[in-house]
């Protein structure tokens, strides 16, 4: 339905940039005058007021309609006293029985006459949206044509019009900060109506189980998401202990002993590190190192879990170690020659001057690679997703099995999604702290280094 | 004497320092070498665990097409063939396979069998109908723990019952071996089937497709929305408050984790606008705002190395702002901006979180053809696969992953190609 009205909208902006142009020869022709601006300008002015009316009813239409039928649907609905409906599978069977008539076999008399009003439903929404698409593009076409007067500036509305079409552009990422706080937040306090922020945030026990019965005592759940911050911790901490020497070093080595050639070919590869894909780190987690961390854990009399903190940690730090030899080497890159100089002239060898000199005077923008590493392993979510696990532990032994943040969040949102229980919910709560604290990490890497750059210009 | 112990003690210190100098700089090395080392060690793993996805195992049955059995006619219509009573044919050439099987003993060899052997039987016959009232040799896929078996994945010498083969099926399979009547020969079905929960049956093509309709989203909606915002921010917007803030928005929205873009999704794209889910449409939408920073910082760059000669001679013989930057900057802009969004597409490739938050995760076994099914997606489909019990998957997530890999190469070679071909240096 929607690719056809695509053709006709297209259609539509097609003879409407004709129409105006033609128009304003016309016009202009009749009265003798030349056009203020180029006929295309016209044309492209009757375009504007065809196409963007038009494409305000196609998108509003494409994601209302079908909630607006839905909820006209279930309002009609004949239920039957006593029985006990789930509006969600409801609406599934209506739509199937809609869909294919083939699945009506069997289904009571009030969900065929639901689907039947279901279909009716869509078939008027169908018309009325070609007729009004139509119409809108008429109206907007017939305004525009009004304007069509050789006096009129089409340059300069056509200016504005860009000018409001660059802004609504940039504005997007706005919007979409907005978007993910509102849904954080909205979702978050159903959670905290339910759940108090204290037992979330102080509390030790992590059994995200909902009664599924009434009165089912066994399950009740319970929201402690230590076990979780300290696990996300713990992963990070091993991933910074690998990634941290490891690609200062690399960088280090880069910035300062490798020559061209060498450069030229390392640069490109650790690129290709940064470049794969999380899940497949994921794999390589699963697949080589957890059995090689389980075995070096038994050599050395250590139970190690099958999926543990170190695995998954080590994966990650292995992920983070481009991101940070990347930034450091463009940080140990900034820091003015004549320092280097300076420490050569007075006897000082290269490792002596790296030591004493370049790193003194990098480290706030080490620093600041450093917070934004830890800020993007705090935020992956395949690694641990595949390698960690993802029953709640305390504990501070990498062999042991943890979970994190993103492993709980992931947890939570796979399978039914009943959005009026604290389970399905704490997956948002979750995702608020982490973008919190992501964005706080965020914001003061780069205010670290923002003024580490303005230290050496 | 003094003087001597002096100099010894200066010569002494210089063979420490630069000693020390050595040290540093292998350490360094060292660790460019360990990290190189892992990437050769993760491809290796990867190759070696997944090219043997790349082969099935076949297996020789007689089918003996009666016609009796078939309940069909030399003279049936086509539409009756294709009610034909195939699963019989396949039955009865199950038992035939040995000589002399006791009931217990069949139900084993069926066990050696794809699930899909009915399908090719039928599709034979519906291919050759003149096979009728014939017996013929027909190659059909055998079992995915065969499969593994033959290709040494999983191993023999395990007690019986923790190995998915008992001990009458490995004599049988040996047999077959001796008997040459199984062979391995190129898995069609990976590229060409969607997922399955039967390992020899699975393919890459249903999430293949996926991906490519989620990025053809991606490259929609991101392309246009990043080249007019950083056209504005590079050359309109007036340096005030506002445009300050759009900007730190935009670096801080490159680092939030990508996870709560599918937070974002879930929570307004599914439940607020009601898109439907698991679709190509709803994933496109988040990766394309996930990759939005990422887009528009690239495109800033290109845009920024057009040199303002250019514009501002544009300016000179009388193009107002308007003109200057749309006729003249963005075009040259564009080979940057496009390296830029193709760089951008293949991060959304690899992205995984945010399509199973908005669940692209469902168990789809059929190819997608339009934005709006449901379907999966390359990185997800490899998702589900290492985390599948069966042995089978493994091999495939393995494959898959080459596939993933493969393709982000040839993006990244088109991106590069770009770049060189259209690069002008000013």
């Amino acid at each position: 339905m929607f690719f056809w009205s695509l053709v006709l909208i297209a259609v539509g902006i097609f003879s409407s940039f004709i129409y105006g142009r033609s128009r304003i020869k016309l016009n202009s022709k009749k009265q003798g005058t030349k056009s203020k601006s180029l006929p295309n300008y016209y044309a492209q002015y009757v375009l504007m007021w065809c196409l963007f009316p038009a494409l305000i009813v196609y998108f509003s239409w494409a994601i209302f309609q079908e909630q607006i039928i839905q909820n006209i649907v279930i309002s009609n609905f004949e239920y039957i006293e006593g029985a006990v409906y789930n509006e969600g599978l409801l609406l599934a069977e209506i739509r199937n029985v809609a869909n294919n008539p083939s699945f009506a076999d069997g289904k009571s008399i009030e969900i065929i006459n639901a689907a039947a009003h279901y279909s009716s439903l869509r078939q008027i929404s169908q018309i009325s949206f070609y007729t009004s698409i139509i119409i809108i593009m008429l109206l907007g076409a017939l305004y525009a044509s009004q304007k069509l007067k050789p006096e009129f500036h089409a340059q300069h509305t056509i200016e504005k019009y860009i000018q409001y079409i660059l802004i609504f552009c940039s504005s997007v990422a706005i919007f979409t900060t907005i978007g993910i706080v509102f849904s954080l937040i909205f979702e978050s306090l159903r959670f905290f109506a339910e759940v108090s922020i204290f037992e979330f945030l102080f509390s030790t026990e992590w059994y995200p189980f909902i009664p599924i019965r009434e009165g089912q005592t066994a399950a009740e759940g319970s929201f402690g998401a230590v076990p979780i911050f300290a696990g996300t911790f713990l992963v990070m901490v091993v991933a910074m202990c690998v990634a941290a020497p490891l690609g200062l070093l690399t960088a280090i080595y880069l910035a300062e002993y490798a020559s061209q050639r060498v450069r030229k070919i390392v640069k490109p590869l650790l690129e290709i590190l940064a470049g794969i894909p999380t899940i497949v780190y994921g794999f390589f987690a699963f697949v080589s190192v957890a059995p090689f961390v389980k075995a070096f854990g038994q050599s050395i009399g250590i139970d190690a879990s099958p999926t543990s903190a170190l695995a998954a940690g080590m994966v990650m730090g292995v992920m983070i170690i481009p991101f940070i030899s990347s930034l450091s080497d463009d940080v140990i890159n900034s820091v003015p020659q004549s320092l280097r100089e300076a420490s050569l002239g007075i006897g000082a060898n290269k490792a002596e001057t790296i030591k004493k000199v370049i790193l003194p005077a990098a480290l706030p923008g080490i620093v600041g690679a450093f917070l934004l590493a830890i800020s993007r392993a705090i935020g992956e979510t395949m690694i641990v997703v595949v390698a960690a696990g993802t029953a709640p532990n305390l504990t501070g032994n990498p062999f042991e099995n943890v979970t994190t943040v993103t492993v709980q969040i992931v947890v939570a949102l796979i399978g039914d999604q009943e959005f009026d229980n604290p389970r399905t919910l704490s997956a948002f709560a979750l995702g608020l702290v982490l973008f919190v604290i992501t964005l706080f990490l965020n914001i003061i890497a780069l205010q670290i280094v923002k003024r580490y750059r303005e230290r050496y210009e | 004497m003094n003087n001597s112990i002096a100099k010894e003690k200066i010569v002494s210190l210089r063979k420490k320092r630069s000693l020390e100098d050595m040290r540093f700089k292998y350490y360094g090395f060292t660790a460019m070498c360990l990290s190189l080392a892992v990437l050769v060690f993760l491809l290796y793993t990867i190759f070696s665990k997944g090219y043997t996805a790349f082969q099935k195992t076949i297996v020789l049955l007689e089918v003996d097409y009666n016609q009796k059995v078939l309940k069909l006619t030399p003279d049936s219509s086509d539409e009756d063939m294709e009610k034909g009573k195939f699963f019989r044919v396949k039955k009865q050439a199950i038992e035939n396979f040995f000589p002399d099987l006791s009931k217990s003993d069949i139900k084993l060899v069926k066990k050696l069998f794809s699930i899909n052997v009915d399908k090719e039987i039928k599709d034979y016959f519906l291919d050759n109908p003149e096979v009728i009232n014939t017996k013929q040799q027909i190659w059909v896929t055998a079992h995915s723990d065969v499969d593994q078996l033959l290709k040494g994945n999983s191993r023999r010498d395990v007690p019986e019952d923790r190995r998915k083969l008992n001990d009458i099926q490995l004599s049988y399979v040996d047999q077959l071996v001796e008997e040459n009547r199984v062979k391995q020969v190129f898995n069609n079905f990976f590229f060409t089937k969607a997922d399955s929960r039967h390992p020899e049956i699975a393919g890459v093509a249903g999430s293949f497709m996926g991906s490519l309709f989620t990025l053809f989203t991606v490259f929609i909606l991101s392309f246009p929305i990043a080249i007019g915002a950083s056209v504005y921010l590079e050359e309109f917007a007036p340096k005030n408050r506002i445009t300050e803030l759009i900007e730190v928005n935009i670096s801080n929205l490159a680092a939030v984790p990508s996870i709560v873009f599918g937070l974002l999704g879930l929570g307004v794209l599914l439940n607020v606008f009601g898109l439907p889910r698991s679709t190509p449409l709803v994933g496109g939408s988040v990766l394309a705002l996930m990759t939005l920073p990422t887009i528009i910082i690239a495109c800033r760059a290109s845009l920024k190395a057009v040199p303002p000669s250019i514009k501002e001679g544009a300016l000179a013989v009388g193009a107002t702002k308007t003109q200057a930057v749309f006729h003249h900057v963005v075009p040259l802009a564009l080979p940057g901006t496009l390296t830029g969004t193709i760089i951008g597409l293949a991060q959304a490739l690899g992205e995984t979180a945010p399509l199973i938050m908005i669940g692209m995760i469902a168990f789809i076994p059929n190819i997608p053809t339009g934005l709006t099914e449901p379907s999966a997606a390359l990185p997800v489909q490899i998702y589900l696969w290492v985390e599948s019990a069966e042995r089978g998957f493994q091999e495939k997530s393995a494959a898959a992953i080459m596939v993933i890999l493969i393709f982000l190469f040839m993006m990244n070679a088109i991106a590069v190609f770009l770049r060189n071909r259209f690069e002008r240096k000013w």
